[in-house]
């Protein structure tokens, strides 16, 4: 059993998200979404208590969130740096604009910078493929990238 | 009058929402709330030129419009009656103005079935859809139909499966309907996980009423009165705008107990997937719905007799669904004689890449890719020269110019070695090294590849390193050889359509270009400059006349020389980023 670092009432939080399914196994994918609502990833801690609460195994609920590409089980930096990587994207140099961000951020991509500021990551396709290549801060969506372009949106969060 | 304003995501994500709450507020403003409706309409599908705006009912058409111009197109053109003329679409080839969108050349060619609605209503109120005809297929299936005749109008209408396979639907819908049981499930897979493919989401985020009425149909049909939509969680505006459409239709009474007082019920509930490519596989679906791994298993039994925890489940696609409350509407026979012999009705495709009018399109099947690429896509962006078209995704291939005349349907496309898929469509130009782009596909492919079986799992891995080999420099004869029996094995023996199809990419390539995939390892040569191990970049003495713009652009410094001196490029720290050519102005920085 892992030690137990979160705080009791998300712990609470949790179990009541649970609940609110039924503690039905069947939704654990759904409860999974919002446990990473909750943490902004899913520690050890938090997939444990959830299989607890389903009655399933660990390592059910391990196998289920490390199949799927939208659940993490490192926290992600407080701006979180996302470039799609979709077809649109890549023959529209996609790729240098990612050479890009991990050089100026000093970081590869899925890393976080050491002042927890920023993480890199990469994605398929958010459908604006009109506005190739595309990169996302946050919620935030920028068009049209060019690898000039990226120390400016760096900079517009580095403050 | 009203003015449409695109509330998609591309238009989103470039400030279309301050732009209409400028719009909203600056017609309070000047007290024309009772003359001029302001409203967020789904994807007009010209992406490239977004944000779009359209004044009904002259149907004037504004492109890339900014918050700022709101009070300039409500001054002008909404109280003065004048266009405003600098934001009016411009014809790239004759450089002639076009207000009315009917006369573009994108649209032309278009024939919009399962699209109809979006960038016409608002997708958030439930009347607009009814004041264009919506849940009157349904009340006629309810009310003047048996399920059987409506199984026979899909089967006669040869309305094919959009999410990839082509299956024929009515046959599905009539499989479901004939399995015996106390519960049935329709789903709706709006997983869309091809990348450079958005037609379900611009459908879901554009109209979805569309898509509950088709299930509530298929419902109907099958006798089922459970509905699921399996949606990305990446899509959060068009989970949001169903989630609004499902609690009005409940409102409506045309979901829930005793529809339209028929005895029929139906509801609709929401499943999220996690980003998994292979959950667009009916059976890796179903097992994502039921909380597990989205693995998929072998067919039979077919989920139309066994499928979510057990029961006959019928699983369609997004844009399948929005295309048969139509057919209801108008007839097999109006539907059947749109498209080609065994294609009928119209596909939904993603035209992106190295084009000029990026979007969301929709044609009759027929017609030809020389069409979509040069007469809607209004050719290849800067003039460049057009090589490749890959069509259908990760398990698609990439089609040449000796295809663009044929036309597209599903057979067709199978024969020229790719697939219609969910209709992607991207295109590449000269500058594309189709080695790379079919190591971008297996990187895909390998990535996502669930585990379960071994061809996919590690053949796929197998292709890829091979690739990567070849890009590297260091590959052989002996390794396109490779490629292709491993390739075609994979095929034969995965177990799912994502390994049965994902050495598509790399056959196809092999097959329509040779030459490139030969000069990558005899010669050591990417003739478009791709491969970074391939090529170096030099300084020609002779031009270079010592501006140093390529030494103070240089990320890595590697640049160096004297100002007014002969620069040279230390191979050593080089990067191959290509900024110094970029920034050359004398022509003296080459590519060998």
């Amino acid at each position: 059993m892992a030690i137990i670092k979160l705080s009791e009432s998300k712990l609470n939080e949790l179990r009541d998200v649970c609940k609110s399914f039924n503690n039905d196994k069947g939704e654990l994918i759904n409860v999974l979404h919002k446990a990473q609502g909750i943490f902004g990833y899913l520690p050890a801690e938090v997939q444990e208590v959830i299989a607890k609460e389903l009655s399933i195994s660990v390592a059910h609920v391990y196998g289920v969130v490390t199949f799927y590409s939208f659940f993490t089980m490192l926290p992600k930096g407080e701006h979180p740096v996302s470039i799609c990587l979709g077809t649109a994207c890549y023959v529209r140099g996609a790729e240098k604009v990612i050479d890009e961000f991990k050089r100026i951020l000093n970081i590869g991509v899925g890393e976080t910078t050491p002042d927890g500021k920023f993480s890199l990551a990469c994605l398929r396709c958010v459908g604006a493929c009109g506005l190739a290549p595309v990169v996302l801060v946050g919620e935030k969506v920028y068009g049209r990238v060019a690898p000039d372009g990226v120390k400016d949106i760096v900079a517009e969060y580095a403050k | 009058m009203h003015v449409l304003v695109c509330g998609g995501t591309g238009c989103h994500a470039s400030e279309s929402e301050a732009l209409l709450e400028n719009l909203k507020t600056i017609i309070t403003d000047k007290g024309l709330d009772n003359e001029v409706q302001v409203i967020a309409t789904g994807c007009f599908g010209f992406c490239e030129k977004g944000p779009i705006v359209k004044i009904m009912p002259d149907n004037t058409f504004y492109t890339q419009v900014t918050p700022a111009d709101a009070r300039e197109i409500i001054e002008e053109h909404l109280v003065k009656g004048r266009k405003v003329n600098r934001l009016l679409y411009v014809d790239p080839e004759n450089k002639e103005q076009i207000a009315d969108s009917k006369h573009m050349g994108f649209y032309k060619k278009q024939l919009r079935i399962a699209l109809r609605n979006c960038g016409f209503i608002d997708p958030e109120n439930i009347d607009e859809y009814i004041a264009r005809d919506g849940y009157e297929a349904l009340a006629k299936c309810l009310t003047e139909m048996t399920p059987q005749q409506v199984t026979e109008i899909m089967k006669k209408s040869g309305l094919r499966g959009r999410g990839g396979g082509g299956f024929p639907t009515g046959l599905k819908w009539e499989i479901t309907s004939k399995s015996v049981s106390d519960i049935k499930y329709v789903v709706c897979n709006a997983d869309e996980g091809d990348p450079g493919a958005f037609m379900d989401r611009s459908i879901l985020e554009g109209d979805p009423h569309s898509v509950i009425e088709a299930m509530a149909i298929c419902g109907y049909c099958i006798g089922a009165s459970n509905g699921l939509v399996y949606i990305r969680a990446e899509y959060p505006l068009a989970i949001d705008r169903l989630k609004t459409a499902i609690a009005q239709a409940r409102n409506y009474g045309l979901l829930g107990n005793d529809i339209m007082g028929t005895g029929f019920s139906f509801d609709i509930e929401l499943r999220y997937g996690a980003g998994a490519f292979v959950c667009g596989e009916e059976t890796a679906l179903i097992h994502s719905m039921e909380g597990l791994r989205g693995e998929p298993t072998v067919k039979p039994p077919f989920p139309s007799v066994s499928g979510y925890y057990g029961k006959p489940t019928n699983v369609n696609n997004v844009e399948t669904f929005a295309n048969v409350p139509v057919i209801i509407n108008k007839g097999a026979d109006w539907f059947a004689s749109i498209g080609t012999e065994k294609s009928k009705g119209t596909k939904v495709f993603a035209l992106a890449g190295k084009i000029n009018n990026v979007g969301l399109i929709e044609v009759p099947m027929g017609t030809t890719l020389r069409e979509v690429i040069y007469e809607i896509g209004g050719g290849i962006k800067d003039g460049k020269k057009f090589k490749a078209v890959q069509t259908g995704g990760p398990s698609g291939g990439c089609l040449t110019e000796k295809h663009l005349d044929s036309p597209i349907d599903y057979d067709n496309l199978i024969a020229a070695g790719s697939m219609m898929g969910s209709g992607g469509m991207i295109v590449m130009d000269e500058d594309d090294c189709m080695v790379s782009i079919a190591k971008f596909y297996l990187d895909f492919t390998v990535e996502e590849s669930c585990g379960k079986c071994a061809p996919c799992r590690i053949g796929n891995k197998r292709l890829y390193e091979i690739l990567d080999k070849l890009t590297q420099g260091n590959g052989t004869r002996e390794d396109i050889d490779s490629l292709r029996n491993l390739g075609n094995v994979i095929k034969d023996t995965a177990l799912c359509g994502l390994g049965q199809t994902s050495p598509n990419p790399v056959l196809s390539t092999i097959e329509n270009f040779w030459d490139e995939y030969i000069e990558h390892v005899t010669e050591k040569k990417c003739r478009s400059g791709q491969c970074k191990s391939l090529l170096q970049y030099v300084i020609d003495a002779e031009n270079c006349v010592g501006c140093t713009a390529c030494a103070r652009n240089c990320p890595v410094n590697a640049i160096s020389g004297e100002r007014k001196g002969i620069h040279v490029i230390d191979q050593a720290t080089c990067i191959k980023c290509g900024a110094c050519l970029e920034k050359c102005k004398f022509n003296a920085v080459l590519i060998k």
